[in-house]
């Protein structure tokens, strides 16, 4: 199992693995929107068999002291992720609008605050 | 460290120059302060290396919970009960950030896992030594913990972006740790003549395992060199072990116990202690597997693991006939 970050080498590089491959619980991504209202944050990943104990043990691995209010896991599988060779085509296009950032434009102190 | 003696390709670190482009702009981005992402291109020896190190940091925190698990039923109050148990309860779950960091490197859980049962790969040296009284729970918090704390707090900032990131999540944990066992120490050293004792017996054992911790001097290996180089080491280990003896004196001193070093000196001209080595064959001989626990160990991890195995297995067919079961409702 990997996550939705995992490296490409793993396939040519890993081991193959013998009957403890079997035992190996799913991957699950785990979310938690911490005190403050504001979005899920990814926080690390954790094996469980079922939603239901992902859940659970992501409340012990990731939320000891308070950190969260709601988590979400999700089976790494499940994600679809961007490549970083996609970087150039993906992101370019943003650079050149520099007029959707508000300090493109010239305000005039007198205008006040806008 | 919680990671020793972690080999690299042992070339010895190649210049800008000498690199292919990809490496070297690999190699730039480490300079410049950049981190790296799982799915970005990485020279194999790095990739290597860090499932080797995030592995064997790992093992360390799962090792380390046994010998102060040792004491969770024979702490002296309720209270010590509950913290031994939250702060044992965290190693496990420093055990899991480290495991899931060196997973999105292309190594299953199961592969570490079966390399520690092995004895493959290791994890550190101090866990191969026993916990003899309670007055080792303190010792162990303020030394092994403030020790693993140096390492730690450096590799915050290492270029590999999830180990960073299980760092920041560990050492904000850590100082829990290294406190409650200086709490430990204060009571018994301001206790009874006996509870003394015992502190500065546990004081006497546990120093120079301590000072092995951060492994014999680097400062020739092409390692640890490589290992800098690519920013997954921040320090060198003479480094470490001299800032924590320097912190770790005077706090000793406050506690009016005596640190077992004869030599142990303040120097004024570099600002800092000089101060004995440990028995560096010693070490190597716990490393080999012959330190005083290193068998009860790995004993204690295959039998967890052994006899884990139907409640694995059984989780495992009962989350596969839930699925059917609501495939079939569907
Ligand atoms: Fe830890
Ligand atoms: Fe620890
Ligand atoms: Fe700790």
């Amino acid at each position: 199992m990997s996550s939705p970050e995992s490296s490409p080498y793993r396939e040519t590089h890993a081991e193959k693995h013998g009957k403890a491959r079997a035992t190996e619980w799913p991957l699950w991504e785990i979310f938690i929107r911490g005190q403050h209202g504001l979005s899920h944050r990814h926080v690390g990943s954790l094996h469980a068999a079922d939603a239901e104990m992902a859940i659970k043990n992501a409340r012990d691995v990731y939320t000891r002291r308070n950190e969260g209010v709601s988590i979400w896991a999700i089976p790494a599988e499940a994600i679809a992720a961007s490549s970083p060779e996609d970087k150039g085509p993906m992101y370019d296009p943003a650079n050149d609008k520099v007029y959707r950032h508000p300090t493109f434009f010239d305000i005039p102190d007198e205008v006040g605050a806008m | 460290m919680y990671a020793q003696m972690i080999k690299s390709t042992g070339k010895g670190v190649k210049s800008l120059d000498e690199m292919d482009p990809q490496e070297r702009a690999f190699q730039e981005r480490i300079d410049a302060g950049g981190k790296i992402e799982p799915k970005d291109w990485m020279p194999e020896g790095y990739r290597k290396n860090l499932i080797r190190q995030i592995g064997q940091h790992a093992h360390s925190e799962i090792v380390g919970q046994l010998p102060e698990g040792n004491w969770i039923t024979r702490a002296p109050t309720l209270e010590r009960k509950a913290i031994l148990l939250a702060k044992v309860q965290d190693e496990a779950g420093h055990g899991l950030y480290l495991y899931c960091a060196a997973e999105t490197l292309g190594v299953t859980r199961d592969q570490m896992t079966r390399d520690l049962l092995s004895g493959k790969m290791k994890y550190s040296s101090i866990f191969n030594y026993p916990t003899l009284t309670w007055a080792d729970m303190g010792a162990v918090g303020w030394l092994v913990d403030g020790a693993a704390i140096m390492n730690q707090v450096p590799l915050q900032r290492t270029s590999y972006g999830p180990y960073a990131r299980a760092m920041v999540r560990i050492c904000k944990e850590e100082s829990f740790h290294q406190r409650q066992g200086y709490d430990i120490m204060m009571k018994m050293a301001k206790g009874t003549p006996a509870q003394r004792k015992m502190a500065q017996d546990a004081l006497n054992r546990f120093w120079y395992p301590s000072l092995m911790m951060f492994g014999p001097s680097d400062k020739e290996s092409v390692h640890s060199a490589q290992s800098m180089a690519w920013k997954i080491k921040m320090n060198t280990n003479d480094e470490l072990r001299q800032k924590f003896v320097d912190q770790t004196v005077p706090q000793a001193e406050y506690l009016g116990l005596t640190v077992p070093d004869e030599h142990l000196k303040w120097n004024e001209e570099k600002g800092g202690y000089d101060f004995s080595e440990p028995d560096w064959e010693e070490f190597f001989d716990v490393l080999k597997g012959n330190g005083p626990c290193n068998t009860e160990r790995l004993e204690a991890r295959n039998k967890a693991w052994d006899n884990g195995r139907w409640v694995r297995e059984g989780l495992l067919a009962h989350a596969a006939k839930k699925r059917i079961a609501k495939l079939a409702a569907e």
